[in-house]
């Protein structure tokens, strides 16, 4: 069983739902993010999904793009966000999803990112710019299914499509929320409900959803309809808020503790 | 040489070319581009709206475009006689229009009644403002900040179109930020808004599409070319960027014994680092929705073009070009901006004709190798715009020597 599916085991046992958190990898620096995903794993949240930085993230808004910009600027390569995923597995289990453009991987060799992922603890991948049409080039050159792929639902996918999705992801489905970019607002919960329903009925995976979730009361409004919530831009923009803060993974942590405690209330 | 039977019908149903092309964008914008793909195929097969588009290039647009027979021009280089496929003299002053007429009666055939498009040199931007104003449709167009304050006179003629211009400050404020900016917005407003993509490259069904739609370059220098000749030409030549006025006048000749030259921006020279040159010098690789060449470092980040002509400043190249390279169907050449400038000169001088800078990148070319071959081969220039938009920037570089390279 892999990783993932045994974390959404346990949640399920404890009548929990997801706190997925994204962060740029290497923001604001290699080391200082570091100690921000140690801080995020101290506060229980269940899923890290860690960003590759890439110049230029078009499904993604300003804040992300922001963090993209500060890791690149530190030196942030694919390779270095595999040594940090190695790092990591050596004070936390949590599943490590790479969540990735693709370039950066194509550039980086697909067999090699494959052996070497797995190698590093990763557990999934999820590349925003690879539609089920374009990944059997990423699959195909890979020797295992040790790395789950995760796919993105979005608002505007019709029933059709989303089984087919469905039919290829494993680990989880990732909803997003709204029809928009990463961070922007406009969250409609009642759009969310509807296609996470109509999701549920198409397949058996967990539902995680984000996109434009930053606060608590979100969180906990989300994970009502889900099995997981994802919050990125705002812990980004904790840590862009707070560059200079001595305490920056700590109020990482404060505000990531607050998340998880959101999804424990719906059970 | 490649023909038919090896060429054959491209792109594949899935939008690739070869191994170039294809839909790498967020599933938030995949219906849509399905949607478009199936609307175009329809619209592309129905004799209305093709009827439509040809008396809009013709009552609207000004085609067909003249080819001019550049006699002091051909003398100058002392070799190949040289015509100039006159696309300058399209309404708006360049090329785009033929596209951007065709994209937007294609939105008004989907119902869509808003449109947003990327520019850089602005010569896409009042194109599709101008379409948009024929249709009466809402229009926004993103520019980077640079590009703003380098082609001033066509963020006015957007404005007054009525086109919303929305200065783009991420990254170096040119194209590519542009383009990253439309897509943005696009994910956001992918129900009611169509986008309209200024070259052959994008997430197909654009390449495609565009190439379609500026086919009508090529398919009218060829009856010119016979007509006036009696043969076909024995080179064609065009600037390269994204590369759609290249795409327009190469693809009716993809199956005849015609040599094809792209000519793309080396800025202050290849060995610089500074420059726009993605087939002479980038690497393979996925960016704004298509696989095709980038100028991108090791790890996979796009690097910065350069170019003193902001249409040219791209990192990227339509996918269709990049199988013309590795199929050797077509060449790709570079030329400095000294040289674009220096052509621009002498055009403007010996023919009374003031090039886009983007055009006078091809005329540059097309000036060595008019040189290099005799007096009774042809060579076919495209000369994709005119130069008004350029002038502060020609006139600033010519008063400034150092900056001439």
């Amino acid at each position: 069983m892999s990783r993932i599916q045994e974390t959404f085991g346990q949640l399920m046992a404890r009548h929990e739902k997801a706190l997925v958190a994204f962060v740029t990898a290497g923001d604001p620096d290699p080391a200082r993010s570091l100690e921000v995903i140690e801080a995020l794993c101290d506060a229980g949240v269940d899923i890290l999904e860690l960003g590759v930085p890439f110049s230029d993230p078009t499904a993604d808004g300003p804040v992300i793009q922001r963090s993209s910009g500060r890791a690149l600027a530190a030196g942030m390569t694919l390779a270095r966000v595999l040594e940090m995923t190695e790092k990591i597995r050596r004070f936390s289990q949590v599943p490590i999803v790479l969540f990735s453009y693709y370039n950066p991987i194509l550039a980086y060799g697909l067999d090699r990112f494959y052996r070497e992922a797995v190698a590093s603890g990763a557990d999934g991948v999820l590349v925003v710019d690879l539609p089920p049409e374009e990944s059997d080039e990423m699959t195909s050159r890979w020797e295992g299914n040790a790395l789950d792929v995760i796919r993105l639902v979005a608002p505007t996918t019709p029933m059709e499509r989303m089984k087919r999705i469905a039919a290829e992801a494993s680990g989880f489905l990732y909803l997003v929320s709204m029809t928009g970019v990463t961070g922007s607002g406009g969250l409609d919960l009642d759009e969310v409900s509807e296609v996470a329903g109509c999701l549920r009925s198409v397949s058996p995976l967990p539902i995680c959803v984000g996109f434009g979730i930053s606060t608590p009361e979100q969180t906990a409004r989300v994970a009502g309809m889900a099995d997981g919530v994802v919050v990125g831009s705002a812990f980004e923009r904790v840590i862009e808020d707070n560059l200079d803060d001595p305490n920056l993974a700590g109020r990482v942590g404060t505000f990531a503790g607050a998340l998880k405690e959101a999804t424990r209330l719906v059970g | 040489m490649t023909t038919a039977a090896t060429y054959g019908p491209l792109p594949d149903r899935r939008g690739h070319f070869g191994p170039y092309g294809g839909q790498y964008v967020a599933e938030t914008l995949m219906p849509a581009l399905l949607e478009l793909e199936a609307a175009y195929r329809e619209a592309k097969g129905d004799p209305a709206f093709q009827a439509s588009f040809q008396e809009l290039l013709a009552q609207y647009a000004g085609r067909p475009t003249p080819l001019f027979s550049a006699r002091r021009l051909t003398a100058s280089a002392g070799g190949a006689k040289i015509y100039l496929k006159r696309e300058d003299l399209a309404h708006t002053g360049a090329h785009k229009i033929n596209n951007t007429l065709g994209q937007v009666l294609l939105a008004d055939w989907m119902g869509k009644r808003k449109v947003i498009a990327e520019t850089g040199a602005g010569q896409h931007g009042v194109a599709t403002a101008t379409a948009a104003a024929l249709f009466g449709m809402e229009c926004k167009i993103f520019m980077g900040t640079e590009d703003v304050r380098r082609q001033a006179p066509n963020v006015q003629r957007m404005r007054l179109l009525g086109a919303e211009v929305v200065p783009v400050a991420s990254g170096t404020g040119t194209l590519k930020d542009a383009m990253n900016e439309a897509m943005r917005y696009w994910v956001g407003a992918v129900r009611d808004t169509f986008y309209v993509i200024g070259s052959v490259a994008g997430p197909h069904p654009y390449p495609m599409m565009v190439r379609d739609f500026q086919r009508v370059i090529g398919d009218e220098t060829r009856r010119q070319i016979l007509d006036r000749e009696g043969r076909l030409p024995d080179v064609l030549i065009a600037c390269v960027g994204g590369g759609s006025n290249a795409m327009g006048l190469f693809y009716p000749f993809l199956d005849d014994p015609v040599e094809m030259i792209g000519v793309e921006a080396a800025g202050h020279g290849i060995e610089s680092g500074k420059h726009a040159a993605t087939l002479g010098a980038g690497t393979v690789g996925v960016l704004h929705g298509s696989k095709s060449y980038l100028l991108q470092d090791s790890g996979g980040q796009i690097q910065e073009a350069h170019s003193i002509s902001a249409g040219l400043d791209y990192p990227g190249v339509g996918p269709e070009h990049a199988l013309l390279k590795e199929q050797g169907r077509a060449r790709y050449e570079s030329i400095r901006d000294g040289e674009a400038l220096d052509a621009f000169s002498k055009l403007s001088r010996l023919e009374g004709i003031i090039p886009a800078l983007e055009s006078a990148h091809a005329v540059a070319w097309a000036l060595k190798e008019a040189a290099r071959r005799p007096a009774d081969q042809v060579i076919v220039v495209n000369l994709s715009g005119r130069g008004d938009k350029d002038l502060a920037i020609v006139a600033a570089a010519l008063e400034m020597p150092d900056t001439k390279d």
